[in-house]
């Protein structure tokens, strides 16, 4: 019994290894941009991707034949959606309340376009998937993505918060 | 190529530029707080049978010291009447 669940643990620590040998890189950068952070100075994204790279270790054993990528980048869509909420006070704030970054390329996005875009553009999951993963319809889901792509591909020209301006009637 | 592929395409390649480098103490940490889920999972899963296993003797205990599906002995009698 004892070897046998050291053997089953010695088996998970050897394909986790392998698994994070070729994924990280990919996952580090992902969760960066959600983070949108500078590329060298990305303390949440790092530990965004330790808690979320300790589920997967931890839930290995029950993949049964899924892809760990797969439920890796699942998972972390789920928790930086639900962080967000917690940290920026709501997925659509641009800037977070506690302390603010100046690096990244998708600093100007809000957490949820972020979200939205890496997982459409830089992971390449299916609309349908992406809004089913957040729970929103698939119109709302092609509607966010192409506001991120106007948004980043012609940045507004002030570097102020887009926070929409009440118009003096 | 459409306007909004080659979007698309303008995106992607944003996307792609900054390479951020892995921690070296990526790995391990991971396995450490995943192995302390584990644990804990194990622990409250025999937590739970535990628990199970002490209810269903409590109960059987119970049972049989009071056998509640046994009637009552009756203790009120109709009074004796033109005996």
């Amino acid at each position: 019994m004892r070897e046998r669940q050291a053997s089953r643990n010695a088996r998970r620590a050897r394909e986790f290894e392998a698994f994070v040998a070729g994924a990280a890189g990919r996952l580090m950068h992902a969760a960066t941009l959600l983070t949108a952070e500078p590329p060298d100075d990305n303390p949440r994204a790092r530990r965004l991707l330790t808690a979320v790279l300790a589920h997967t270790y931890a839930g290995w054993d029950r993949l049964h034949g899924e892809d760990p990528y797969d439920r890796t980048r699942q998972y972390m869509a789920v928790r930086f959606a639900r962080g967000a909420w917690h940290e920026y006070g709501g997925l659509g704030r641009a800037y977070p309340r506690i302390r603010p970054h100046p690096g990244g390329v998708l600093r100007r996005l809000t957490p949820q376009e972020r979200l939205i875009l890496v997982l459409r553009m830089y992971e390449g999951v299916a609309e349908e998937q992406a809004a089913a993963l957040l729970g929103l319809p698939t119109e709302r889901v092609r509607a966010i993505c192409a506001r991120a792509m106007a948004t980043l591909l012609h940045p507004p020209r002030e570097a102020a918060a887009p926070v929409a301006k009440v118009v003096p009637s | 190529m459409s306007p909004v592929s080659r979007m698309e395409a303008e995106v992607r390649r944003v996307l792609e530029e900054p390479q951020p480098s892995v921690p070296p103490e990526l790995f391990t940490e991971a396995v450490r707080r995943g192995g302390r889920m584990l644990r804990r999972r194990t622990a409250a899963r025999r937590l739970m049978w535990l628990l199970l296993l002490v209810a269903a003797v409590a109960l059987v205990v119970w049972l049989s010291a009071a056998q509640p599906w046994v009637e009552p002995p009756s203790e009120t009698t109709p009074p004796l009447t033109g005996w």
